[in-house]
């Protein structure tokens, strides 16, 4: 049995030590919004929060995730989540939007510590989130709007 | 007929011997008896050390001691994938640091061959213990320098490659790697009698 916080709620779920936090997320808690890309941490479909730092939960073992404080798309719920979330609306920037809930909380991380991020910054840190429809000037300009937006 | 059978033995063992250079070595390196046989101690260290660089230079270290702030992966060093920055503190950047894949051990994949590897923590080293590039003579003064290598005193650098975590890494990388030639244990042996025989290091 692993206990761990998900979306601020304290969860205990009975797998194989083995399972990857992307399997219970989206099997056993039915948090379908984090998805499935590859599965070898290149292409950040699966990226959520834990203990605060970006992770790629398709190759965290639950026995890794053991206490942590996961934050998935469905409980993200902080200024720049809401910022980034809003310019992704305004910007239209999803296409097939399978990789856009990573992309979101890899941009909400970054806006976490950079408020006010360059092109290299947003470069650097979303490098891990590949969009298969190539909406990259989107999610560029709709971070740079995000952090306008915070900036007020 | 007797006789002609144990010679036959002798010859097979000797030759043997010979192809194998007479050497005692462990996973590709050799121990440190191996260098008994010098009667100049700054030649028997200049030889160790270049020993010690066949797992310095392995590409299982080297990848992690970029001159640049990109670190490398496999054997043929290839530039990593996804790309990475060495950002502040060799940690990666604000939003994709280390950790957002390598977790706190090497973890196999579930939808394919191979894992990906990790341990805590997992880092870059520092920019002024950059390795690739460099000769085996330029690495030894490199290494023997505080300035250049953490701050350690010879005993505290022995300390390092015989126990610290993240090198002995090298040897447990995980499915689909090679590991580093020797064994930790062995390569801390090395850098001991390399110490005890002056530290000298390999010209050129």
């Amino acid at each position: 049995m692993y206990n761990l916080t998900v979306n601020n709620r304290e969860v205990s779920v009975d797998v194989p030590g083995d399972t990857p936090l992307l399997w219970v997320l989206r099997d056993e808690l039915r948090l379908t919004g984090t998805k499935f890309g590859c599965g070898v941490a290149q292409c950040g479909a699966c990226t959520v929060m834990m203990d605060g730092m970006t992770r790629r939960s398709c190759v965290t073992p639950i026995e890794m995730a053991d206490g942590a404080f996961v934050e998935t798309i469905e409980g993200l719920d902080t200024p720049e989540s809401q910022a980034v979330q809003a310019a992704w609306v305004a910007n239209d920037v999803p296409q097939c939007g399978w990789c856009q809930s990573g992309q979101v909380v890899s941009a909400t991380a970054l806006l976490t510590e950079i408020p006010q991020p360059t092109d290299d910054d947003i470069d650097n840190a979303m490098a891990g989130n590949i969009c298969r429809c190539a909406t990259y000037q989107r999610i560029r300009k709709a971070i740079h709007d995000a952090a306008s937006t915070l900036e007020g | 007929m007797k006789m002609w059978k144990v010679s036959t033995v002798a010859l097979i063992a000797i030759l043997s011997a010979a192809s194998s250079g007479w050497s005692e070595e462990v996973n590709g390196l050799r121990t440190v008896d191996e260098f008994d046989g010098f009667t100049d101690e700054t030649a028997r260290s200049q030889a160790l050390f270049e020993e010690m660089a066949k797992v310095i230079q392995h590409p299982r270290c080297l990848n992690c001691h970029p001159a640049d702030n990109t670190p490398r992966q496999g054997m043929e060093m290839r530039i990593h994938e996804p790309p990475v920055v060495r950002g502040d503190s060799g940690f990666g950047a604000p939003g994709m640091r280390c950790n957002t894949c390598h977790g706190s051990e090497n973890v196999d994949y579930v939808s394919g061959d191979g894992s990906i590897p990790g341990h805590s923590p997992w880092m870059l080293a520092p920019i002024e213990q950059a390795w690739i590039g460099k000769t085996v003579a330029e690495i030894c003064a490199q290494i023997k320098d505080p300035e250049r290598n953490g701050g350690r005193t010879l005993a505290e650098l022995h300390e390092h490659n015989a126990h610290d975590g993240l090198v002995g890494w090298g040897w447990t990388p995980g499915e689909g790697r090679e590991s580093a030639p020797g064994t930790q244990e062995l390569f801390g042996e090395l850098t001991n009698a390399w110490i005890e025989a002056g530290a000298a290091c390999p010209e050129g």
